[in-house]
Order: C-alpha cells, then sequence, then structure tokens
C-alpha cells in the first residue's frame, strides 16, 4: 500500500464513520453538459427534445393547451436535482403508477404530463415529439444506472408543518413571495410576445388532473425551487400554506370529468391534498372549470 | 376646557378649508413638463436620458423608454433617500416630490420601448448562457427568466436590458453586488449579483449590450 493509498483509506473509513454527515449531501448523479450533444440523427433528436422541452408551445401547439413549458416545473431543462430532474425519470421506467392504475412506459408517463399539465393532447406514442422528448431524457440519463432511485429524483418530500395548511396564511405568502412574478391574479406575465412567469391557476393553467394540483406536491415543489433561484427560503410551513392556496383555486377541468364533481372527486381527487371538489370563497372547485 | 377643544376644532376646520381649496388649486404634478422642461432645481430628465427615453451611454444615462412604472419609481425613491448611489441622480431625485417623481416615471413607462433583437450566441458564449440558461449548479437563474426574451423587460417590475450600454450593467451589477444599490424586489438582483465573476458580469453585459442597438456587435469588447 503506497502512502497516498494508505491515506486514501484512511479517508474513506473517517467518510463511512462520519455517514449521515456525509449522506446529507449525497453526490448526485450529473446529466453530461449540452456540449456533449453528439453529432448525427440521435443528436438531432435530443436537440429536438430540448427545444420541445423548454419551448413545448412554439414547438408542439398541437399538443399544448395552456401557457406553460415543460421546463417551467421540470428546472433547468429537466436537469435540475430536487426540481423532477429527466434524468431521474427515464431511469425508474416503466413502473407501476398508482394514476393509472397500470405499468406505465416512459412515452406514457409523458403522455400523462401532456394531457394534464399541459392541459392538451397526448402526442400519440411513437410520434416524433414523444421520440424526441425519449431521446432527451435518455441523453441526459447518460451513464446513470437503471431501475435505481437516484438523488434527486422528484420534488424533496416536504414534513408537515407544525399547523395545517391555511388559505389565507398562504394568501399572504403569496403576496410577499409570489406576486411579483406570477401576478396578484395567478395569471402570470407576458413580455415580447412570450410566457416569461407561468399562470399558476386560471384558464392558462395545468388542469385539475396535474401533479401540480395536489397541494402535497405543489408544497414540495415550492420549497425546493421558489422563488426562482432562492429555493428553501420559505419555512416549511410557508411552503404548505401557499400550496394551499395556489391550489383552491379554478382551473381546467380534469379530463377524466365524468359529469359530475363529487363524483370525479370520489374516484380521482379522494384525497386530503386535493381541493377539487371542495367549496372555497363559496364556489365549489372544479364546477365552474373550463373544459 | 370647552372653548379650548372649539378653538381648535375652529382651527382645524380653517386648516382643513385651506389644505381643500389648496388642493383643488393644484393641478397633479405634470409629468410631461418634468421630462421635458425640469422644475424647480431639477432640470429636465430628457436632457439627458433622451427625448425619446432612449439613453445617451456617452455620458451613462440609460434609456428608459418603455420601463416598468414601479421599477422606476422604485430608482427615484432610492436615489432620493441614498440608498442608491449616483452622484448625479441623487440630487435631481432628491429634488423631486414624491408625486413628481411618479408623475416623470409614469411618461418613460409611457414611451415605445426599443424592440430588441436575438443576439448570436457564437460571439459570446458565455454571455449567451447566462442569459439563455444560467448556470443552475449555483442556483442562478437565466436573466431572460425575469427580464424576458431578449431582456425585453416584463411587467412594472423587471427593466428592460437590451440595449443598455456594457458598463452601465457592468456597474450596476458592481452596485447590487457591494450593497450601493437597493437588492431588489425580494432581494432578487443581489442574490445573483454575488454569484457573478468579473467575466461572467463582462460577458452577459456585451450580450445585452447586443440585443439593443441594430449593427451593435454581438462580440465581446
Amino acid at each position: 500500500m503506497t502512502g497516498t493509498r494508505r491515506f486514501a483509506a484512511a479517508l474513506l473509513a473517517v467518510a463511512l464513520a462520519a455517514g449521515p454527515v456525509i449522506a446529507a449531501q449525497p453526490a448526485s448523479f450529473r446529466p453530461p453538459p449540452d456540449s456533449a450533444i453528439p453529432a448525427g440523427p440521435f443528436g438531432q433528436a435530443v436537440r429536438l427534445g430540448e427545444t420541445i422541452f423548454r419551448d413545448t408551445g412554439r414547438a408542439v401547439p398541437q399538443y399544448v393547451g395552456n401557457d406553460l413549458r415543460c421546463s417551467n416545473c421540470h428546472i433547468d431543462g429537466g436537469r435540475l436535482a430536487g426540481a423532477a430532474p429527466l434524468w431521474a425519470a427515464w431511469v425508474a421506467f416503466p413502473a407501476y403508477r398508482g394514476k393509472t392504475k397500470a405499468v406505465n412506459t416512459f412515452a406514457e408517463r409523458l403522455q400523462g404530463c401532456f394531457r394534464y399539465s399541459m392541459n392538451g393532447t397526448a402526442p400519440p406514442l411513437g410520434s416524433k415529439t414523444l421520440i424526441a422528448l425519449e431521446a432527451y431524457s435518455a441523453w441526459l440519463a447518460t451513464g446513470a444506472p437503471t431501475r435505481a432511485h437516484l438523488a434527486g429524483r422528484g420534488y424533496p418530500r416536504l414534513p408537515k408543518a407544525a399547523q395545517a395548511p391555511d388559505y389565507a396564511r398562504g394568501a399572504t405568502v403569496y403576496g410577499q413571495h409570489c406576486a411579483l412574478c406570477h401576478g396578484p391574479d395567478g395569471a402570470g406575465q407576458r413580455a415580447g410576445g412570450r410566457v416569461v412567469f407561468p399562470p399558476l391557476w386560471g384558464a392558462r393553467s395545468f388542469n385539475w388532473g396535474a401533479g401540480m394540483g395536489s397541494i402535497a406536491n405543489a408544497a414540495a415543489f415550492v420549497k425546493a425551487n421558489m422563488p426562482l433561484g432562492d429555493g428553501g427560503s420559505l419555512s416549511d410551513q410557508q411552503a404548505w400554506d401557499v400550496a394551499q392556496f395556489l391550489d383552491s383555486h379554478e382551473r381546467p377541468q380534469d379530463p377524466r370529468f365524468s359529469g359530475s364533481v363529487q363524483e370525479t372527486r370520489a374516484r380521482y381527487h379522494n384525497s386530503p391534498y386535493s381541493m377539487y371538489g371542495r367549496t372555497v370563497n363559496g364556489q365549489v372547485l372544479g364546477a365552474s372549470a373550463a373544459k | 376646557m370647552a372653548r379650548g377643544s372649539a378653538r381648535r376644532a375652529l382651527a382645524s376646520g380653517v386648516l382643513l378649508a385651506l389644505s381643500i381649496a389648496a388642493g383643488g388649486a393644484m393641478a397633479a404634478p405634470d409629468g410631461a413638463a418634468i421630462v421635458f422642461h425640469g422644475i424647480g432645481t431639477a432640470p429636465a430628465c430628457a436632457s439627458c436620458h433622451g427625448a425619446q427615453g432612449q439613453g445617451n451611454p456617452a455620458i451613462g444615462a440609460p434609456p428608459l423608454a418603455g420601463d416598468g412604472s414601479a421599477y422606476l419609481r422604485e430608482q427615484l425613491a432610492n436615489f432620493a433617500s441614498g440608498q442608491r448611489i449616483n452622484p448625479i441622480m441623487q440630487p435631481i431625485a432628491h429634488a423631486l416630490s414624491p408625486g413628481q417623481r411618479d408623475a416623470a416615471a409614469q411618461v418613460f413607462a409611457g414611451m415605445p420601448a426599443l424592440a430588441p433583437h436575438r443576439v448570436a450566441p457564437e460571439g459570446n458564449p458565455l454571455g449567451a448562457r447566462l442569459a439563455e440558461r444560467g448556470r443552475w449548479s449555483e442556483h442562478l437563474p437565466a436573466c431572460t427568466q425575469c427580464h424576458g426574451p431578449d431582456g425585453v423587460g416584463v411587467g412594472t417590475a423587471f427593466p428592460h436590458l437590451a440595449g443598455l450600454a456594457a458598463p452601465y450593467i457592468a456597474s450596476q451589477l458592481a452596485a447590487f453586488r457591494d450593497g450601493k444599490r437597493p437588492p431588489g424586489p425580494l432581494g432578487l438582483m443581489a442574490r445573483v449579483a454575488h454569484k457573478l465573476s468579473p467575466a461572467d458580469v463582462a460577458a452577459v453585459s456585451a450580450y445585452f449590450a447586443a440585443a439593443g442597438g441594430a449593427g451593435a456587435p454581438g462580440k465581446m469588447p
């Protein structure tokens, strides 16, 4: 054993002994830089996938029914750990999903994004759009172990706060930390003919079937990522409260709507984290949702 | 006691009547007059910032046309209070009342902004990357995520960047970093400025300077 090796072994021993501390900062997977996108047809598909991901409404308007883009919720073009990165999702599929009660492929998972989060139409399996998004995701996951739960996947689960999430406190948080960009009416802001700050509720936002309609999911996203570039600055309580507030506004109808809000709630929204079908400010949420 | 309070009531009634009369006689501040002719010791804003609000890079006066009224009002308030340090603007803003500052801000906000154009990333890849993508390994958002496509400016609070002179952008990033300018709403810009190296500042300043003017070079100076 050389001296260097002995030193490394000692360091390793220290690192193992200090396990919990080290584990607090897990070395997460790093996707390749975009300078590494290969030339040729695969690279072209990767680039198209990235374009669709970052500028969804302009790249594939036929599948998009609102003012959102994939990269609004999957920050840094699906690269950022803790913002539902594509590389972590890619290696997790096919997988059983409670939402569909079926084993879904990654492409089917993407279809769900278009149907709910983009309030649009699912691109057909095998379409250029899905193939490009698959190519981009697979390329981002270059070198990642498959069927592994990679650190940074999804949004970091947020522990319950001391107090139950509260609409009124959430409205205050929203006014102080969110309205500057997303507007007091949640409608977002446009400039230069483009959506700059995405709408959080209302006709141009995600529909009632989207994952972000879950208060727990929205709270986790907000805590980790909002305000943009200052994730972690809100308290857990503030994140829960503002998520409660966001998800207590009307938005486009759940495409699985059965014709009855209460029946649709019982079937798809039977959770304390969904406000669908609940009465807020005298209005039953979902009852006047645009279809 | 009773007589004293009656006298006070009378006095305050007279004061009230006087102030109503004065208020009625005094028109709302004329923003256009302030901008184009100046008022009191404050010279015409347009003498440096241009009659179209186009600015004058030779003297470091940024274009203001089309910027949000809230943003402009806040900057004038910051100059007036001394929180934003600038030897020319501080006394001017101090000479204006809040109503006059608001009126002047509205005039510039109402002027049409120059449309920015896309800068080819090849000549300035670092500037283009920071402007369009950010650097998320440091949780640094892209400039355009708040300032709009090509730095066109967004709403009332996020000013345009396209066409600002490179030395002006660089000086403001330094002021944000050094606390010589309030950190912006939610402290956004101080946080951003602390994450930028001198090379980053030079690149991003050149990028947005080039996004403004026709024929402006897209390359690093």
